[in-house]
């Protein structure tokens, strides 16, 4: 069955039909042509899929749109207009985290989500702020540095 | 949006094998390298060669005849060419080639693919003269409008200057002069002394749009009109679809077909979530076929009877029987598990089936072999299929294989619109091409502290006898024993034999890191046993082995110094050393982990040492390292694929695990200043990982591992090998 529902996403109201149960990450992909938002697991498992509920990272794979409304939602399309999520897109490039970049999007998310809860993370903040996030090309020594490059918002 | 945003929807919609082997191997291939070069003529751009536009304001496009997965090779393709274009660097942007074998199959394989870390390698000297050719033909356009010698005027950063009028004339504004120039015949290439791109970290083109979402790749394609597919594939391999009942499935609301194929069964919805709920909605029934029953244990059965026999023989020097006959004789098998690629795109390939032609979205390695297989499926001629390439999110040996494409082909062939066949994670993970499953035995002995005699015989699938048959030739697979002939050390009676044993089956195929994975890990394993038999130090005793191996030497001492070796350590501790001649790039590498009482392992610090000859990007070469080592580690760690009752019985990331940060090491990479030819880099860092680490195992524990993945429970304290 489908559903009228409206959500707010990156500041805009977005309508559109959807069943209630389906998962915030195919709404986003396949109704809102939105792909900077991927998939890579389908079971929270591996992070890809990250946005941000209330400024809260979490894993839109397994989150029904009928759980998100009335909620703000902030995807990578428009997290660099946040001062965090701009900080650590930056210090991704300036510490050229990104080999295939396809988990990027969600570790971006994940990095952006930790800092502005936690502007200086020790190692430990930044393990479980990540840990859910897998990346194959094994970027994680340089995600490392590129959030700690934002933190301490040295300018490169 | 700056220059280099070509790789983003708009560009796109509009338009490990080996090191060693394949120097020692000529493919009976057309080599594109060899071939006359085109000129495209388009119109208002000089076009002086396949691979090189550059338009009236002075734009230069650059074509990619390799795929971009990560590895950064569309940066340092384009730095090679512009180096010797001496083009204005932040005018350069990117556009992947179309499939034609002919202007952009990699010199090596005559085939448009990337693979075996040789993108680099193949292209180093065809793509400097591309690009000095065309230098030449801007510099001689600028002389004749100027009435003057080409050899008085110098060209830099897309502008020819004549010195001694201090006239100057930019790319843009000779592009068309430029095209009517006769190309030079042999073009000088600049010496590696006068390089202004090569050698330098420059920042990536592709990794702009892949920090804000904007990336495109081939799951992220979409048309208009376009239908989402999910897919259900045989789960027992080689079976193939017996009954469907789609009554519930089409009752689920967005689903719009039930396609059934012959060995799959796919749900095509207005969106993935229809899909996969339509799937989950089918009832399938399988003809399982002969392979219903077949187990892990049956196919390793098989391989250790197939390891007892004679292989063919890929190298013998000195009287092998002679050596082995004398002095300490050791002896050790080491087995290799099958593995899952996973990249993180997970499998997938949109298409357009039109009545005259057949048009495809997707990222692939292989991108001519996905058009003429397409054009099989689609019954369509190879130049009624158009493959529009994407980004890759990793490739990993797995995006060599068309099958993806050709499901999708067959699948959009039923309707009449554009479908995006999306694999879930568990079909991606239990319908890979999987690694294959390897033994080697290596024996081997010791007269006066070093090896007199090494007879090293691998056992394993060949890869290349199904994906390139050519190249498989009196029963060996030069992948499978690329750096077993290759190994680095002084060794007067080396013998090395291959046999070929196909898993009960199970599909193989390449995987980052190909046949160097499992020979530089035989090789290094045993090398450590053998030290501690013959009663020195890792490092020493392989540096005695080396005198013919000045490159391998400087590395490894070089990581002796920086990693510490033999200071000491806690107890359950352990240092170990990794040696690799693969990819022709020369690489030590020391991991030190710390194994707790009850065997779980802490990776504490990696260090390698890499000559990769002249790195063309230094910073992508540690990058290619650090990512490289984490891949190899993931698989000693974690990586296995079993079968049981014909099925893989792994299905995600939660049973198939990943490295995570919290897990990751401090990774050290040094990469030596070096004036040889460049080597490959993609690949390497997986192959140092796994025996380095066990390495370290042994020095920790004493254990000596001789199977992947690392069994914990033979580690826990008071265990010994």
């Amino acid at each position: 069955m489908h559903m009228a529902t409206t959500l707010t996403i990156n500041g805009e109201t977005k309508s559109f039909d959807a069943p209630p149960d389906m998962p915030l990450l195919w709404v986003l992909r396949d109704i809102l042509g939105m792909t900077g938002t991927k998939f890579g697991c389908g079971i929270a498992q591996c992070g890809a899929c990250t946005v941000h509920v209330d400024g809260k990272a979490v894993r839109s794979c397994v989150l029904p749109v009928s759980a998100v409304a009335n909620r703000a939602i902030t995807t990578i399309e428009h997290v660099g207009s946040t001062p965090a999520g701009a900080k650590v897109q930056k210090a991704w490039l300036d510490a050229e985290v990104v080999q295939c970049g396809y988990c990027q999007s969600g570790q971006i998310m994940a990095a952006a989500a930790l800092l502005a809860a936690t502007p200086n993370p020790d190692d430990s903040d930044i393990d479980a702020a990540m840990a859910g996030n897998i990346c194959r090309c094994g970027t994680y020594v340089r995600i490392r540095e590129a959030i700690k490059h934002a933190a301490n918002g040295r300018q490169s | 949006m700056n220059a280099h945003n070509s790789v983003s929807r708009r560009a796109l919609l509009t338009g490990g094998l080996a090191g060693g082997f394949l120097l020692a191997f000529h493919l009976p291939l057309r080599a594109a390298a060899n071939e006359p070069v085109q000129r495209d003529v388009t119109d208002g751009k000089f076009a002086p060669n396949a691979f090189i536009r550059i338009d009236g304001t002075g734009r230069t496009v650059l074509m990619m005849p390799q795929v971009e997965m990560g590895q950064g090779t569309y940066t340092s393709i384009s730095a090679v060419i512009a180096e010797e274009l001496d083009a204005d660097w932040s005018k350069v942007e990117v556009q992947h080639a179309p499939p034609n074998d002919k202007l952009y199959g990699n010199p090596t394989f005559g085939l448009q693919v990337t693979g075996n870390s040789n993108s680099i390698r193949a292209w180093w000297l065809p793509l400097r003269k591309a690009g000095a050719t065309a230098r030449a033909m801007l510099v001689q356009a600028a002389a004749s409008q100027w009435g003057v010698e080409p050899a008085s005027c110098t060209a830099s950063k897309g502008v020819v200057t004549h010195a001694a009028s201090g006239r100057t004339l930019g790319y843009g504004e000779l592009a068309l002069a430029a095209q009517g120039q006769t190309p030079p015949k042999d073009v000088a290439v600049k010496d590696p002394k006068d390089f202004v791109l090569i050698g330098q970290p420059l920042k990536r083109l592709d990794t702009p749009d892949k920090v804000n979402g904007k990336a495109l790749y081939g799951i992220d394609a979409i048309l208009p009109g376009m239908k989402i597919a999910a897919i259900a594939n045989c789960p027992v391999f080689g079976g193939k679809v017996g009954k469907v009942d789609d009554s519930a499935a089409t009752k689920v609301a967005g689903v719009r077909k039930v396609v059934v194929l012959d060995d799959a069964v796919a749900v095509i919805g207005d969106h993935m979530w229809a899909a996969t709920k339509g799937l989950e909605a089918l009832k399938i029934e399988w003809n399982e076929g002969p392979n219903a029953e077949i187990t892990t244990k049956d196919i390793w059965d098989d391989l250790r009877k197939a390891s007892q026999k004679d292989g063919a023989v890929a190298k013998s020097d000195g009287d092998i029987a002679k050596a082995l006959a004398s002095g300490d004789r050791f002896e050790a098998a080491f087995e290799l598990p099958f593995l899952a690629h996973a990249s993180m795109e997970p499998i997938n390939a949109t298409v357009h089936v039109r009545p005259d032609a057949c048009e495809i979205w997707t990222g692939t390695q292989i991108m001519t072999r996905v058009q003429s297989e397409a054009a099989k499926a689609a019954g369509l001629p190879v130049d009624k299929v158009i493959v529009n390439q994407h980004l890759l999110g990793g490739g990993f040996g797995r995006k060599l294989e068309p099958d993806m494409a050709v499901a999708a082909v067959k699948i959009a062939k039923q309707v009449d619109y554009p479908v995006k066949v999306v694999w879930t994670r568990e079909e991606d993970i239990q319908h890979d091409v999987y690694r294959p499953v390897y033994r080697d035995q290596i024996t081997a002995s010791l007269v006066d502290g070093k090896v007199a005699g090494w007879k090293y015989k691998v056992a394993g699938s060949a890869v290349l006898a199904r994906w390139l048959p050519p190249a498989f030739q009196k029963g060996i697979d030069i992948d499978a024993i690329d750096a077993a002939v290759d190994a680095p050390y002084d060794f007067a009676n080396f013998h090395v034999e291959y046999v070929r044993a196909e898993p009960l089956s199970v599909p193989t195929g390449f995987w980052r890191g190909v046949g160097p994975n499992n020979n530089v890990f035989a090789v290094e394993c045993a090398m450590d046993e053998l030290a501690r038999k013959a009663g020195k130090d890792p490092i020493e005793f392989r540096k005695s082995m080396l005198t013919k191996n000045p490159r391998m030497l400087a590395v490894l001492n070089q990581v002796a110094e920086k990693s510490g070796w033999g200071q000491p350590l806690p107890p359950r501790v352990g240092r170990g050393v990794c040696v690799q001649p693969s990819f022709a790039s020369f690489i030590a590498t020391v991991v030190e982990a710390e194994i707790d009482d009850i065997g779980e392992i802490t990776l504490r610090r990696v260090t390698s040492v890499v000559d990769t000859g002249i790195a063309v990007n230094p910073d992508t070469v540690k990058a290619q390292i650090e990512g490289g080592l984490i891949f190899g580690l993931t698989a000693a760690l974690y990586g296995e694929i079993t079968i049981d009752k014909g099925r893989v019985q792994q299905s995600n990331f939660h049973d198939y695990r990943m490295m995570r940060i919290n897990e990751t090491p401090k990774i050290e990479v040094v990469v030596v200043k070096s004036g040889e030819a460049p080597g490959g880099i993609g690949e390497a860092g997986v192959n140092a990982g796994p025996p380095a680490l066990r390495n370290a195992i042994y020095a920790a524990t004493g254990v000596a591992l001789r199977r992947l993945p690392i069994d914990r429970k033979l580690l826990a304290a008071g265990k010994k090998a």
